[in-house]
């Protein structure tokens, strides 16, 4: 009886001692989030809440209630980041599938030219889409002289050129997860699935696809939040009409004295995103994605 | 009697160095074109004379200075600053006062020095159209700009609020010296923005800097824009089609402030009475197209006849031009702004 005692709190103590031992263990990385990601966030949350005179205000929420342009921002940088991952799952998972089915050798290729322009910086590949894409630009020059149209159109300093330029950039980060997805399908699945009957395209939605899912929502999700702060791309490639959360920032910052008008507006983007999070995750199953391939 | 005389001289000289070690300025301004004329007008000419020693830097302008003043560790001793953006932060406490019995701006154009801020140069805010689609005989007044039947084509436009209401009302009828008086009421900035929001479909572009109008011309984006006249020589010195005029332009000033408990505060004071002296400025329109602040300038022989004709101050150009009113921006610029980016965001 008593040694059966100690036995068990010896084994409990056991069990604390290694609890303590892997917290010791994760400690550096649990204080560096607490450092660099939590306690920003809480500064930026508290100075929100002051005032141009150096008091507790809600001045910066009320001013966003006030003047239409806020919302409309919003509504933008959520429209442009839905429409930039609509275009990147579109454009991405074929391509993910087409590199999965290739030899290994032209799959390499595939993904060699998928991954090079990620190498580039953004702003490198932002200006050179602006030389590309307006009125005397190297596609409108091309398209007329083969006779595709007469006139110069617009295709940038708008939109469709803020959406050209942010679905390139983001590409690779759909086409990654997904194509990793894709790889780890074991293709004895397919073969079992037109062994029992099933049409090709049968096969793929409801065995294929089901098992891309948990990379697609990955990508897409990475995509989405990724895009929310994008800053270069739209303020160059929108001609100063498509403004971005980040860029309304920007201009708080220099228009108004005190850090909070836009500090507010980190906040409001932060509790927007995480309520579509949530939303999302009503829906679909987050966990699927963190972890990971299957 | 030879010792103490050594030991006077000793002393001396330590003083000298003392003094001398202790006069320096770090100065900070916008980089570029626009520094590199600075520097070889102003800084490094005053720098041999005085004996200052100056020290360059580049800033993001006055959230810089505000951050610093904050924070209590002050490192910029002069900076390089918008008229407006200058008036509003010494409004905030971020500025030292000017002492002008140090600087003297008894020569000086009226209203181009401030308790905080003293002139550095005269830039307008012009209109320029591409030469290509309309020849020498471009938009001659902003009435002309807003015109899309006499001057078909695409416009380009300020983003900010700044210089972007004054064009807008003279379009609309008003007299250039009734603008600030019309637009000192939310009324009278609702009947300006009205006006932008008219020609909107016509701007194709909302720029947001200076090397951007300037590239918009230089490519042909856009037929007609408003910008900064150096900018636009500038781009017509690398080939652009691009031309302005002065009429009914708006005459702004750059100018130079010592932000709030800057480390050498008094040397900071003594050098910007070198670089307002007119030996210097009428240096400056040798490498950009801005004019000097400081009338003398004019008369000191180096700046010709024909460079004065194309500088903003240039006093026939001046006349033309309505003086951009800091009084107006420090009452009424946030509210603008942000009825300007809800046209804007339309």
């Amino acid at each position: 009886m008593t040694a059966a005692r100690t036995n068990e709190a010896g084994l409990r103590a056991d069990e604390r001692l290694e609890r303590l031992k892997l917290f010791g263990l994760s400690s550096p990385a649990i204080l560096l989030i607490l450092v660099v990601l939590v306690l920003p966030v809480g500064w930026l949350f508290y100075v929100s809440f002051v005032g141009a005179d150096g008091q507790f205000s809600l001045e910066n929420y009320e001013r966003m209630i006030a003047s239409k342009s806020y919302a409309r921002i919003f509504m933008t940088t959520f429209k442009v980041s839905f429409l930039t991952t609509a275009l990147c799952v579109l454009i991405g998972y074929p391509l993910a599938y087409f590199m999965s089915q290739m030899p290994e050798r032209i799959a390499n290729l595939c993904m060699i030219t998928v991954l090079l322009p990620f190498w580039t910086s953004l702003l490198v590949r932002t200006y050179a889409w602006l030389v590309l894409l307006q009125k005397r630009g190297l596609v409108n020059d091309w398209a007329i002289s083969l006779g595709l149209w007469d006139e110069p159109i617009k295709i940038v300093h708008n939109l469709n050129g803020t959406l050209i330029g942010m679905v390139h950039i983001m590409l690779p980060f759909l086409i990654l997860p997904v194509y990793g997805s894709m790889k780890a399908i074991d293709r004895d699945f397919m073969k079992a699935a037109s062994n029992l009957g099933a049409t090709p395209r049968h096969a793929f939605w409801s065995v294929f696809f089901p098992l891309t899912t948990p990379g697609l929502f990955a990508g897409a999700l990475m995509v989405f939040i990724l895009c929310l702060g994008f800053f270069v791309t739209p303020a160059v490639l929108g001609g100063g009409k498509v403004i971005m959360v980040s860029m309304k920032i920007v201009s708080n910052i220099e228009l108004f004295v005190n850090w909070g008008a836009a500090s507010a507006l980190g906040v409001v983007l932060l509790v927007l995103t995480f309520l579509i999070l949530w939303i999302a995750s009503r829906f679909l199953k987050l966990e699927s994605i963190t972890a990971g391939g299957h | 009697m030879k010792l103490k005389m050594m030991l006077t001289v000793t002393v001396a000289m330590a003083a000298f160095a003392a003094v001398a070690q202790d006069k320096q300025v770090t100065i900070a301004s916008w980089g570029g074109s626009y520094q590199e004329s600075q520097s070889k007008a102003l800084f490094e000419p005053a720098e041999a004379k005085t004996g200052i020693k100056v020290t360059q830097e580049t800033y993001g302008g006055m959230s810089d200075v505000r951050l610093q003043v904050q924070t209590g560790k002050v490192t910029l001793d002069i900076v390089a600053s918008g008229s407006g953006s200058a008036a509003r932060a010494g409004a905030e406490g971020l500025l030292e006062e000017l002492d002008y019995n140090v600087i003297d701006v008894s020569t000086f154009y009226p209203h181009l020095y401030t308790k905080y801020c003293v002139g550095g140069d005269v830039f307008s805010t012009v209109y320029a159209w591409n030469t290509n689609t309309y020849g020498d005989n471009g938009p001659q007044s902003w009435a002309d700009f807003w015109d899309t039947d006499k001057f078909p084509g695409k416009r380009a436009y300020r983003g900010k609020v700044a210089g972007a209401l004054e064009p807008a009302l003279m379009a609309d009828g008003v007299a250039p010296e009734d603008v600030y008086k019309v637009l000192d009421s939310e009324e009278g900035i609702k009947r300006a923005i009205d006006k932008i929001r008219q020609l909107k479909p016509h701007i194709d572009v909302f720029w947001t800097s200076g090397a951007q109008h300037a590239q918009l011309m230089k490519d042909g984006e856009v037929d007609m824009t408003t910008g900064w006249n150096g900018r636009f020589d500038n781009a017509a010195k690398d080939g652009a089609k691009v031309k302005y005029s002065f009429n009914q332009a708006l005459l702004d000033y750059d100018c130079f402030a010592i932000p709030k408990g800057a480390p050498n505060k008094d040397t900071a004071m003594a050098f910007l009475a070198e670089i307002s002296k007119p030996e210097y400025q009428d240096d400056l329109p040798k490498y950009i197209t801005y004019g000097p602040t400081n009338k003398a300038a004019y008369e000191t022989g180096e700046i010709d006849a024909a460079t004065a004709a194309g500088l903003p101050s240039s006093p026939a150009n001046a006349a033309m031009q309505l003086p951009v009113s800091l009084d107006w921006y420090a009452k009424w610029e946030t509210k603008a702004a942000e009825m300007y980016q809800e046209m804007l965001t339309e």
